[in-house]
């Protein structure tokens, strides 16, 4: 089997985009914890902050292969 | 792993070739494992909703609930959350048919023998796209007027200095990192999944087949258990990324919609 330094750049740039969605999440369940009932109102926020930081990784998955 | 360990033929890495399944012809016209899912996937969906909306009763059958059920997810999750109680109606329909569309086309991916999510090819994903790309211009222009619509897209209270820098800016988001977003976050999703699917079940096959020991051929039991629990893993992530594809077409027609930007 042999190996391509581009999966090794891809791995190293999707480090950025991970930490992106944890924190989003993390700020989510934070909110949630604090008040309850806003969860119906902080989920699609965070679920559309989630696929705004996701796009950065997609961006890079599609260099993967260029 | 390499060769030394796992003696006979060395073992191929499924790729993007794996993607590529003519079922009758070959070359540009030829009809394709997706085309079918996806041909499937509208037969599917027309007759099921058209029986369910035909037979509606006061008190819901299971068929009904469930029914019921995806269409107030897209109704009161989506739609209302995003466009507003009182302009929603008109989009309705168009959130709910592509939330119907990509959901089952993902879900294919993971029932046996189907088991092709169609959108792991970009073409599939990229006609979606343009039926949201074209919608959500369309709305903005026919609200505000070509010009009103191109002039609406600076956000105020911009510098003029930074008026040109901005604007270019909003311009590369709405006509080319919206759309491309939208389009390669669905096919990488559903392509990069399937990949995974792939390692673990065709690594476990050659395990079982070409292992060099018995100790490896044990070892493939490890690999078939990872297929069968990134399988699971994927369904969540398929249900995922159509509920993030409704989500981002109902932004983008409200983002239209708003008066201000």
């Amino acid at each position: 089997m042999e190996g391509s330094l581009n999966a090794v750049g891809y791995g190293l740039a999707a480090i950025g985009p991970a930490i992106a969605v944890g924190l989003i999440f993390a700020a989510y369940i934070n909110g949630v914890a604090r008040q309850p009932e806003s969860r119906g109102m902080l989920q699609p926020i965070a679920i559309l902050g989630f696929a705004l930081a996701e796009a950065l990784a997609i961006l890079g998955f599609v260099l993967y292969f260029i | 792993m390499s060769p030394h360990v796992l003696a006979g033929e060395a073992f191929e890495a499924p790729g993007t070739a794996d993607f590529w399944q003519p079922l009758v012809g070959n070359g540009a016209w030829a009809i394709t494992r997706p085309m079918v899912v996806v041909a499937l996937s509208v037969v599917l969906i027309g007759v099921v909703m058209m029986r369910l909306a035909r037979r509606m009763e006061l008190v819901p059958g299971r068929a009904q609930f469930a029914g019921e059920g995806v269409y107030d997810l897209v109704r009161n999750a989506v739609a209302i959350d995003f466009i507003g109680a009182k302009k929603f109606r008109p989009y309705l329909p168009l959130l709910l048919t592509l939330f119907l569309m990509v959901l089952v086309n993902n879900l294919a991916g993971a029932i046996p023998f189907i088991q092709f999510p169609s959108f792991s090819r970009i073409g599939f994903a990229i006609a979606l796209t343009l039926v949201v790309f074209v919608t959500y211009h369309a709305i903005g222009i026919r609200r505000k007027g070509l010009g009103g619509y191109f002039a609406g897209l600076m956000p105020p209270g911009v510098p003029a200095l930074l008026v040109p820098l901005v604007y270019a800016l909003e311009l590369l988001t709405y006509f080319i990192t919206r759309p491309l977003t939208l389009a390669l976050r669905l096919f990488a999703n559903m392509f990069a999944g399937h990949t995974v699917l792939l390692v673990f079940s065709l690594g476990a096959e050659y395990m079982l087949l070409h292992g060099a020991n018995p100790l490896i051929r044990v070892a493939s039991v490890g690999s078939f258990a990872m297929a069968i629990v990134m399988t699971f893993f994927e369904i969540l992530i398929q249900f995922l990324q159509a509920y993030i594809f409704v989500l981002l077409t109902a932004y983008y027609i409200a983002d239209a919609l708003a008066d201000e930007h």
